[in-house]
């Protein structure tokens, strides 16, 4: 079974070709890390995987019809866009709208989704405090929160760690972990290669619109990827403690 | 039903019979109802059905139409600062009215005045759809609909400017502070159709207004089809709004303080906001209009005048308090 599939796929916009001959396949109880440097095309991916961007060749997630996405796949943008003072629970409860049909109102199921989503979280005690008024960090495990409550097989979400201390990067992360060992599929971009070299179960590299690499962190993180594609040198050592990366210097 | 919902609904109830008691015909409460419904014919049933229930019914369906309208355009935009104006409908409805009266065609015929309205609302609603394209941002839509807003301004002023008759520079000036004198049943049957119509529309985006709290990108991923759903608010609003502007002249400040008023008593959540701010507008514009007739009995002061009166001074009360919260 496959969650996302991608065949011969490439975004060109603005006559700049953006991505170009992606071809990935992502099944279920996988934890993905999407990595690359600055412009490297993840957002762009991860954007025309679901549809919200024209782009040529096939994705799965692109040819459902929006309702049936909503379902399939919970999308967590980086602009983490809250409009409205709206307390905690209503916010999280937005998610369940791939679920409701016109004019129905959230059943003791989506109640129990909403519920879930905030446990996982651990904004129990939130729930009532308006979304705009809490801190970024706090505001970032909101919106990760809604992107669970929505329940899909898959979740994509784009540098969702960004702005949270580390203690709640680490959660997340294992949420995210706890996800992908329930069956679902996650897919992050991220930064922080640490992280992702800890957490994920595969990573995905992407350079000038192609993929570099794929494949379980170890095989991926290797001195010449790192060198060529993000100009870095690292350490990278198995401990006893599990996988550590750590980036040292700048390469000229 | 929510405690809100009963509020609105009984103060929109007391409203419109009070709007209905009040004018210049000397007729007593129980008289005035008995006529109405009633009917004997007489004077009074004449006063009643003819003058003040289109009065009273217009003052509800307009300004149930601009509260809505007004929390629709937020709701959409994410800006508080939105009103129904913003798309350009109620500038070219104006401008319609305008050559009407500049041309005489109002003079000539009781409907030419509304009908040149709703034409021109339905040219300026095509224009802003051409301009804004059938996909895009929300952000198109405002530039297309600030552009045929200040080309139809700029049509009006033009038309002021050269009209040759000061009668009809005169009467431009006041049709365009808005009043609910002296329409009839006709102008409710203009009206109520095309408002109906465009209120359901406009109720029917609730869910996602609601989806577009997290932005355009995650409502669409959670299913929400942002083209029709921009194009379903381009509609509703064209019909409302056209519909208000060709009947009663440009009544300002209704679409916007109203939504700001009352979103605080629904959890700010957009779609609880549609309906509340639709009772809202009615309550704000049957006021104002019962203002108009007691306060100035004698003359004709213009609610569109009354309703700047009362929302500036409450507008400016939402910026302080919006400024304390450090928003």
């Amino acid at each position: 079974m496959s969650l996302l599939t991608l065949n011969g796929f490439s975004v060109t916009r603005r006559k700049r070709e953006i991505l170009r001959g992606i071809d990935l396949r992502v099944g279920p109880g996988e934890l993905v890390g999407i990595l690359g440097p600055n412009g490297a095309g993840k957002t762009t991916l991860m954007r025309a995987a679901l549809g919200l961007i024209d782009a040529r060749g096939h994705s799965s997630l692109a040819s459902l019809n929006p309702r049936e996405r909503g379902r399939a796949v919970a999308w967590m943008p980086q602009s983490r866009e809250i409009a409205w003072p709206v307390d905690v629970e209503t916010l999280v409860m937005l998610g369940r709208t791939p679920h409701l049909g016109p004019g129905q109102r959230p059943s003791d199921a989506d109640h129990a989704a909403v519920e879930r989503a905030l446990q996982r979280m651990g904004l129990t005690g939130y729930r009532a405090r308006t979304a705009t008024r809490l801190s970024g960090g706090e505001q970032a495990r909101v919106l990760i929160a809604r992107a669970l409550a929505q329940e899909a097989p898959l979740l994509m979400a784009d540098e969702p760690t960004a702005g949270l201390d580390p203690a709640h990067q680490i959660a997340t992360m294992r949420t995210f972990a706890a996800l992908a060992g329930e069956g679902h599929s996650v897919i992050v971009s991220l930064h922080d290669l640490g992280l992702a070299a800890r957490h994920c179960t595969r990573l995905i590299v992407i350079d000038r619109g192609k993929i570099a690499a794929d494949g379980p962190p170890l095989d991926v993180l290797t001195p010449d990827l790192v060198r060529d594609t993000f100009g870095i040198s690292a350490f990278l050592q198995v401990t006893p403690d599990g996988l550590v990366f750590q980036p040292l210097e700048v390469l000229g | 039903m929510t405690r809100l919902a009963l509020l609105l609904t009984a103060l929109v109830g007391v409203l419109f019979i009070t709007a209905l008691l009040v004018g210049p015909a000397d007729i007593g409460p129980l008289q005035s109802l008995t006529a109405l419904v009633a009917g004997d014919e007489g004077p009074m049933t004449l006063v009643m059905r003819e003058i003040r229930l289109p009065r009273a019914l217009l003052g509800l369906l307009i300004g149930g139409s601009l509260g809505l309208a007004g929390a629709a355009m937020q709701g959409y935009l994410r800006n508080p600062l939105a009103d129904p104006g913003l798309i350009g409908v109620s500038g070219s409805a104006a401008l319609g009215a305008v050559l009407a009266i500049q041309t005489g065609v109002a003079a000539g015929f009781a409907l030419g005045l509304p009908l040149a309205a709703l034409g021109g609302a339905l040219i300026g609603m095509f224009l802003v759809l051409v301009l804004a394209g059938p996909r895009g941002s929300s952000l198109t839509l405002i530039l297309a609909g600030i552009a045929i807003s200040a080309l139809a301004g700029a049509f009006t002023s033009l038309v002021l400017n050269l009209s040759p008759n000061p009668f009809a520079a005169n009467e431009i000036v006041f049709w365009m502070m808005g009043s609910l004198a002296d329409r009839s049943m006709t102008h409710v049957w203009i009206a109520l159709p095309l408002i109906v119509l465009g209120a359901a529309l406009l109720l029917s985006l609730s869910r996602g207004l609601d989806a577009l709290t997290l932005g355009e990108d995650a409502a669409e991923a959670m299913g929400v089809r942002l083209s029709r759903l921009r194009l379903t608010l381009i509609f509703g609003t064209a019909a409302v709004v056209g519909a208000s502007t060709a009947v009663a002249g440009a009544i300002g400040f209704v679409g916007l303080v109203v939504p700001h008023l009352l979103r605080p008593f629904v959890g700010a959540r957009p779609g609880r906001l549609l309906w509340a701010s639709g009772l809202g507008g009615a309550a704000m514009l049957l006021a104002a209009d019962i203002a108009v007739r007691v306060i100035l009995p004698t003359r004709d002061l213009k609610l569109g005048v009354v309703t700047a009166l009362i929302g500036a001074p409450l507008f400016l009360h939402l910026i302080f308090r919006t400024r304390r919260d450090g928003m």
